[in-house]
């Protein structure tokens, strides 16, 4: 239902800690917030390529997670609109200017017998 | 006449999603409309949930003063799946429905909305505390269920059986679509389906045909994922004649008036509200009629949604069904 809303246009940028890769921001296909341990996937791949979900963090509200700790996330929440931000770490540094951007979420939505979630797909320019 | 006109906050999730409209700017909203009665889903509109601080509670009982409306219902949802490895026990569950029940008084809501997921046995459980509390526990009736379906049958044995007044119904208006929703087909058209098997599939619903082989037939026909994806979507509308609601009146504490396009002469293009209306009248209802926009997903790839405006639309035909003075603006 706000699919086309997954990926936000703004907040492309550098890790910016040294590390190489990016961050990206992010909002949750669903009219409400849920709880993370409900927040089964925020799949990224850039340029094509998938970014291994160990290779990337989940942050809301300063709050920042690994997703093998986020099944286990029963006290925090993703919240309805809310942009998280997604860090993930690549083997090279990012090359400036635009660059294909695909989430996909994945949500387990109790009143739902199938996978909850969406995806986006943008071109994002790199900002940092 | 004792029928009132609320508004779930639900129906402005586009705007509050974008952070286009906060929350004080949605009952605001809703207190221009003439929509009084506010229904709100703590888990959508109150970050931080299930945690309510004071502070929150304070600012929002400021804002029904400052706006003269009322808190009517909030809506719980219950995530039997909370865990990845089991699911949640019945006393778990129980005890999540308690919870929503605390926070709906909290905000001074008399009704609260339970999920159509809520097992009857958990209802059953929390019915008690919830009388306690001054609360009505309303199973939702949303497409495709109703009346003499199992699941609810199963609900309507513990409501028979305990005669708990805290147990009811609270019916979604999606249980009569009379005619399939037009923004629908034209989402599905713009997003490629072929003409023919939109036609077969609007006029089979329209004609209130069979739609449970329609995703096959589609199939069969050479549609694709768009022709399937409409298919399916015949089959979570339902039509029943809005009468079945009169058997079960005085179970029912709140209506979710659930729409998907209000046209520029102010009627529902999908769901006929007089003939619901003439049935709350003759059954003696006197709870809210809760204004539910759900438009907003077919339209938002093409159209800019304004969902303000569906919902004034909404509450002009309101008055004009229920005879009321014309001041909605």
């Amino acid at each position: 239902m706000f699919d086309k809303y997954i990926v936000c246009e703004e907040g492309f940028r550098r890790l910016g800690d040294g590390r190489t890769g990016g961050r990206i921001e992010v909002r949750m296909p669903y009219y409400r917030g849920l709880g993370l341990s409900m927040v089964e996937a925020v799949d990224l791949v850039l340029d094509g390529t998938p970014v291994p979900p160990e290779r990337t963090t989940f942050t809301v509200h300063g709050n920042t997670y690994t997703f093998a700790e986020l099944p286990t996330v029963t006290d925090d929440r993703w919240e309805m609109g809310e942009r998280a931000e997604l860090a993930f770490e690549t083997d090279q540094p990012l090359g400036p200017g635009e660059h294909d951007v695909a989430v996909s979420v994945r949500l387990r939505i109790s009143y739902m017998p199938v996978p909850g979630g969406g995806r986006d797909r943008k071109r994002l320019t790199l900002t940092a | 006449m004792t029928i009132k006109r609320g508004v779930s906050l639900y129906s402005f999730q586009e705007e509050y999603f974008l952070r286009t409209m906060s929350l004080e700017d949605c009952i605001v909203a809703a207190a221009g409309i003439g929509a009084r009665g506010i229904e709100i889903i703590p888990e959508q509109s109150i970050p931080g949930y299930p945690r309510l601080t004071d502070e929150f509670v304070d600012t929002w009982h400021g804002w029904m003063k400052a706006y003269d409306t009322t808190p009517v219902a909030t809506d719980l949802f219950l995530d039997t799946k909370r865990y990845p490895d089991r699911w949640l026990t019945e006393e778990e569950q129980a005890a999540s429905v308690t919870r929503d029940i605390d926070i709906a008084v909290r905000l001074g809501a008399t009704v609260i909305r339970a999920i159509i997921n809520t097992p009857p046995e958990v209802m059953e459980r929390a019915a008690p505390y919830a009388e306690e509390q001054g609360v009505r526990l309303l199973l939702e009736v949303h497409a495709p269920f109703h009346y003499t379906h199992p699941w609810i049958l199963r609900h309507l044995e513990v409501m028979d059986r305990t005669g708990s007044p805290a147990l009811g119904f609270m019916p979604d208006m999606g249980t009569y679509v009379k005619r399939f929703p037009r923004v629908v087909t034209e989402r599905a058209l713009r997003d490629g389906a072929r003409p023919d098997l939109v036609g077969l599939i609007v006029s089979t619903y329209d004609d209130h045909g069979d739609v449970h082989g329609l995703m096959d037939t589609v199939n069969y026909m050479g549609g694709g994922p768009v022709e399937q994806g409409l298919a399916r979507q015949a089959t979570h509308f339902t039509w029943n004649d809005p009468r079945n609601m009169l058997d079960h009146m005085a179970r029912i504490g709140h209506i979710q008036a659930k729409f998907y396009e209000m046209t520029e002469d102010c009627t529902e293009y999908s769901i006929p509200y007089d003939e619901i209306i003439a049935v709350l009248v003759e059954g003696g209802y006197d709870g809210y009629l809760s204004s539910e926009y759900e438009g907003n997903r077919h339209i938002q790839d093409a159209y800019p949604v304004d969902s303000v405006e569906q919902v004034r639309r909404q509450h002009v035909m309101f008055t004009r069904l229920l005879g009321e003075e014309p001041h909605v603006r």
